[in-house]
């Protein structure tokens, strides 16, 4: 028995040895293959006689199963070795900077994502959006709007004028968006409840004005909705969209040739720097100017005055967009700096809904 | 326009504060611009008296002064004004004062080693005047210690309001009381005016001279003045000319200038003796001019009115005066004009000749012609009193209009219109102290509008009096009301599609620019645009000058201003209007995309693990294509075809189309030569869609997709390499393959295309992978061997390919 404990500590001895899966199978054949020294035992068991069998049977199958375990156990630690070095060696260095993705580049211009907040608020409360086009006729953008020919009014438009179209009618870029309403009267039956948010031109530049702008135009027309409807309406606005509590507004008497009554309407707010802060402060912020529709407009879109109402108001879209977002320069808006772009730009998926937020 | 509190008070019997009165104006639609309250700015700034006045020790133009200022020992100032000596009186200011003309707060200061403990003050430090060559002087009368915005009348403080065009009734002070008197503030004054008996007829005689026209006066009164001595005029009367920035001139002057403010009425003052014959109004002539007021000489039209003496033009009519008529401080016989004038002649009168006068602004917007003899006859009175003299009676040429509006006013229209529910008696209050008259019995009121009223008209108008006598703020909000049921969608297929190809271009790493909608003419023309009638009449600067045909031109504008500030690697895009003609329908949505450098869609410039590539047609393709399919087009049915308009490379560009009549868009390289002529630097590409030219999916009953056909067999794939000639498309290739078993042939792609000796010369080869995708059975070699070569067969057919051996 004494020769078995000698092979199993050269063979443990081998398989501690065994540097990797290789040399191990290279033990294992050499103690356990066909001809392996422990095979070679076990098959010296069958010219035993039964009482050498009786001890020696068990050692040697003892030492086979011995043998055998080791070699599992080793083989298992080689592997793990082995893995951990391929590991190692296919490590990189991940602090390499990736290339940034589409989506994070892409950016939704202040304009566009206003106009969405906006028609998010509206849409919830029934409005629908309504266009006219940039080249308007003197008619819809002026005398269907009750301006009188040669008025002060008009004067104050700074109108941009295209050639007059062959019939000789008068064309114009449009001065505001307030054509879309009489557009929307002679389109569309009453009940009405629209807001036309487009582009609007005036020959105007300095600090403050462009000469292309922004402006939503608003008219409901029904049987009912008088100057607290209107009032309630741009309150509920102004909280939706500048996302606050509580909008303190003040509405001045004012005048537009189409709104009679016709009001400007002012928010209470606080300037801290770049930031405005509405409901506090003693600063007047005018946003906007309203009134109901005029009869004569009434009448212009062939609906009884005394039989129908309602209201119009206007807003400056990129100004709205300056209170709320801190852009200091309006003339930024338009000369696509990638810099301030990528500054005041939303992202692609920030998606502007009543659900979610209109700005989380 | 502006008045003082103390002007405003001669017409306003009122206790209350010039805040009140300042917030009771915005309330009521007179919308304070501004209160300039130099009592309260200049509070610190009194009269001092210079004792002595020392150069200083160590500076040539400084001297050392001391100032008694009233208070006690001689203040040490050190001073550097040319004009400071001993024994002047001016204005000192001490330290802790704010100079509004500096925009400091003063400091006890040392300078050059002397020390000084305030400042004598120029007439710009206060902000009183542009004056700043020395330090004020005042007379030695001046009292010492005294504030010296008291002392210089400055102590009233200068309401600036807005007037609404439909208001000018509010452009005198009178009309601005009457309105703060109906809402409440005080007392109205007296405004009616006592005639003028005049001595005898006025000798110069005045004619109206229209031919057979209408004539453009309705009604123009005169009368002479005689023996009267002109000269400045009063010192209440300059102190609130120059309070509201008008300079004083002379008597006559001022006094025509005061009445215009105090009472809305111009007048114009002629020196008789100046005056050849009897005054004729009537158009001008062609050849005519004016040497007028302001010292400028004005050519004048048969459109505009003037009016006449034997001498020619002598006044331009309700806008200004002649030089040559004027009155001066040798005038002793004046006649005064007092007259009415067509509103739209005057304002395009005086639009043409760019003069913006006082006169113009209220005749254009509307005079009382009730007030035209009392006005006619407070002027007398003031120039009686001022300047002495007789009058004559007064000459009337035309007739002087009487508008008597009456409407019928139901009461229930305030209620209709503005939801605050007052009491008739409320609104007959509001409507009489405004100077409507009010007769009747509710419901139907009938209420008669005050001829300085030429705004109101309707019954509307007589509702916004009510209310914003009232107040706005009485009106109660008032929910809107929303549908009962969930919200519908209220957006059009074009808006849904706008807003989605914005959000789908900023997804592929396009930045959204939004561009002017005008552009240069050149670049208007170099783009298919520049037709005359897109083209601005009056355009705000020659860049800007032609409505866009494309949105491209601005996008490669915008790209090259940003590489010249240092970012040459952009991508832009814009989704807006193009105008093609004037009509509404010819102008369309375009989304635009524009890629400038190495700005591709997986970034731009270099990289570890590989620098991005110059952007190509490529880009753009890939750019249009991914847009069209999110906003879901049948891009399937779509065909790409070479080549693109003008500002396109020629042989890298392409058109989308549904045939040739319905064109999607364009993508490719820019044109060199365009580049050239908008004087920008590529590489550029991009690609414009035309949102408008997409077709509209069709409507369906359901929602429901059809069933997926999930085959459970494995697809197959076979790669062919076709040779064919270098121009062969390969578009044509894959249609020719696909076409080969449409039921079998589920895909196929071109995975290579190589050029080389090896293929020969104009030749290249093609690799294109072909997906077979078997419905029942797993397919036998055969059956692949047969659809390849029908596959192969097919493409040549088209091409006349060979497979590459």
């Amino acid at each position: 028995m004494a020769d078995l404990d000698a092979l199993e500590s050269d063979i443990r001895q081998a398989i501690a040895g065994a540097a990797d899966e290789a040399a191990l199978e290279a033990v294992r054949i050499a103690a356990l293959g066909k001809k392996g020294s422990v095979s070679e035992r076990l098959k010296g068991l069958g010219a035993m006689s039964p009482e050498e069998r009786k001890t020696a049977g068990p050692a040697i199958n003892g030492l086979r199963d011995r043998v055998t375990e080791a070699i599992a156990a080793r083989r298992a630690v080689l592997k793990a070795e082995g893995l951990a070095a391929r590991l190692k060696a296919e490590a990189v260095d991940v602090t390499l900077p990736v290339r940034a993705s589409a989506l994070d580049s892409g950016r939704i211009h202040p304009v566009s994502q206003v106009i969405d907040e906006i028609t998010a608020i509206f849409a919830d409360l029934g409005f629908s959006v309504a266009e006219g086009p940039d080249i308007e006729t003197d008619y819809y953008n002026f005398t269907a709007l009750n301006f009188p020919v040669g008025h002060p009014a008009r004067e104050m438009h700074d109108t941009f004028f295209l050639p007059p179209a062959a019939d000789g009618e008068k064309l114009l870029l449009r001065t505001h968006t307030s054509p879309v309403q009489m557009r929307t009267m002679q389109r569309q039956a009453p009940p009405i409840r629209i807001i036309a948010p487009g582009r609007t031109y005036r020959n105007d530049s300095d600090q403050t004005h462009t000469p292309m702008f922004h402006q939503v135009e608003g008219l409901v027309i029904d049987r009912s909705s008088h100057i607290g409807h209107l009032k309630w309406l741009l309150e509920a606005f102004c909280r939706a969209f500048f996302e606050v509590e509580k909008v303190e507004m003040r509405l001045r008497p004012s005048f537009f040739p189409f709104t009679e009554p016709s009001m400007e309407v002012d928010i209470r707010c606080k300037r801290v720097g770049n930031e405005v802060r509405f409901g506090e402060g003693d600063d007047w912020l005018e946003i906007l100017g309203c009134g109901m529709v005029h009869p004569n407009v009434i009448r212009h879109a062939g609906l009884d005055p005394d039989e129908y109402q309602g209201f119009a108001f206007g807003m400056g879209i990129d100004r709205i967009a300056m209170l709320k977002y801190g852009m200091p320069d309006l003339r930024a808006f338009f000369d696509a700096d990638i810099r301030w772009l990528a500054h005041y730009g939303f992202r692609p998926l920030d998606l502007p809904t009543l659900v979610g937020g209109l700005s989380s | 326009m502006k008045f003082t509190l103390s002007w405003l008070k001669e017409h306003l019997e009122t206790e209350a504060s010039l805040e009140a009165i300042g917030d009771a104006l915005t309330r009521v639609g007179l919308e304070v611009e501004g209160i300039e309250d130099k009592a309260k700015a200049l509070a610190p700034f009194t009269v001092a008296y210079v004792v002595s006045a020392e150069q200083h020790p160590n500076a040539d133009r400084l001297r050392v002064c001391m100032v008694d200022t009233g208070t006690g020992e001689p203040v040490q100032v050190v001073c550097g004004a040319p004009n400071a000596r001993a024994g002047m009186k001016s204005v000192f200011s001490p330290p802790g004062t704010y100079i509004p003309g500096k925009d400091i707060t003063l400091a006890v200061g040392t300078i050059r080693g002397v020390e000084s403990r305030g400042m004598l003050c120029s007439a710009a430090e206060l902000e009183i005047s542009e004056d700043h060559d020395g330090i004020i002087e005042l007379p030695a009368d001046a009292p010492v210690g005294t504030p010296y915005a008291e002392w210089a009348g400055l102590a009233d403080p200068v309401i600036d309001i807005a007037i609404t065009p439909n208001r000018p009734d509010c452009l005198g002070v009178h009309g601005v009381a009457r309105d703060l008197a109906a809402a409440g503030l005080g007392r109205l004054a007296d405004g009616d005016v006592a005639p003028v008996a005049g001595e005898g007829p006025c000798p110069v005689a005045v004619r109206f001279d229209f031919g057979d026209e209408p004539a453009l006066s309705p009604a123009f009164a005169l009368r002479l003045v005689r023996g009267v001595r002109n000269g400045p005029s009063p010192d209440w009367m300059q102190a609130k000319l120059r309070a509201i920035g008008l300079r004083p001139i002379n008597a006559l002057v001022d006094i025509t200038n005061y009445l215009t403010y105090d009472r809305n009425r111009p007048l114009h003052v002629f020196d008789a003796a100046k005056v050849a014959g009897d005054l004729v109004v009537r158009r001008a002539r062609a050849g005519e001019s004016l040497l007028a007021l302001d010292g400028k000489t004005y050519a004048l039209d048969e459109k505009m009115c003037v009016i006449a003496d034997d001498n020619g033009v002598e006044s331009l009519a309700g806008i200004m005066g002649g030089e040559a008529s004027g009155c001066s401080d040798e005038t002793v016989d004046v006649l005064v004009e007092s007259a009415l004038w067509e509103p739209l002649n005057i304002a395009q009168t005086g639009r043409k000749l760019g003069i913006n006068s006082d006169a113009r602004y209220r005749f254009e917007r509307g005079i009382d012609p009730a007030f035209t003899i009392p006005g006619l006859d407070l002027a007398t009175r003031l120039i009686m009193e001022i300047c002495g003299g007789v009058p004559s009676e007064i000459v009337l040429a035309g007739t002087i209009p009487e508008p008597r509006l009456q409407l019928a006013f139901p009461v229930g229209e305030v209620t209709r219109l503005s939801g605050i529910d007052p009491s008739v008696e409320e609104i007959g209050a509001i409507l009489t102290a405004l100077g409507f008259t009010v007769a009747g019995e509710a419901p139907v009121l009938t209420v008669g509008v005050p001829s300085w009223r030429p705004d109101i008209d309707g019954k509307a108008d007589l509702v916004e009096e009510v209310v914003r006598i009232l107040g706005i703020d009485r009106v109660p909000s008032t929910p809107l009301g929303k549908s009962d049921d969930v919200s519908r969608p209220v957006l059009t297929p074009l808006q849904v599609r706008t807003r989605r190809a914005k959000r789908a271009l900023a997804a592929r790493g396009l930045v959204e620019a939004v561009t002017w909608s005008f552009v240069a003419k050149g670049v208007a023309e170099a783009f298919g645009g520049g037709a005359e009638a897109l083209a601005l009449a009056n355009p705000i600067s020659p860049e800007m000058s032609d409505m866009r045909p494309s949105l491209l031109p601005g996008l490669v504008l915008a790209a090259q201003r940003n590489a010249d500030r240092g970012s040459a690697d952009v991508a832009l895009f814009e989704v807006g209007q193009i105008f093609r003609g004037i009509r509404p329908e010819d102008q369309k949505i375009a989304a635009t995309g524009l890629r400038r450098g190495t700005a591709g869609v997986s970034g731009s410039g270099r990289h570890w693990q590989g620098a991005a590539a110059p952007v190509s047609v490529f880009d753009a393709k890939a750019d249009a294509l991914s847009l069209l399919e999110a906003l879901g087009a049948p891009v399937d049915k779509f065909q790409i075809v070479a080549g693109a308009p003008s500002w396109f490379h020629p042989g890298r560009s392409g058109t989308i189309q549904l045939g040739p009549q319905t064109v999607i868009g364009h993508f490719g390289e820019l044109h060199p030569a365009t580049l050239e002529a908008l004087d920008v630097e590529g590489p550029l590409a991009g690609f414009e869609i035309i949102l408008d030219q997409i077709p509209l999916p069709r409507a369906r009953p359901t929602k429901t997709r059809p069933p997926l056909d999930a085959q459970a067999l494995q697809p197959v794939t076979r790669d062919f390499a076709f040779v064919v000639d270098r121009t062969t498309e390969a578009g044509k290739i894959l249609k020719a393959a696909l076409s080969a078993d449409k039921a079998l042939i589920a895909a196929a792609s071109v995975f290579d295309v190589f050029e080389g000796a090896a293929i020969g010369e104009g030749r290249k080869s093609v690799a294109i992978e072909v997906t077979l995708r078997p419905t029942d059975h797993t397919l036998t070699d055969a059956e692949i061997d047969a659809v390849s070569a029908k596959i192969v067969a097919q493409v040549a057919k088209a091409t006349g390919a060979v497979l590459r051996g």
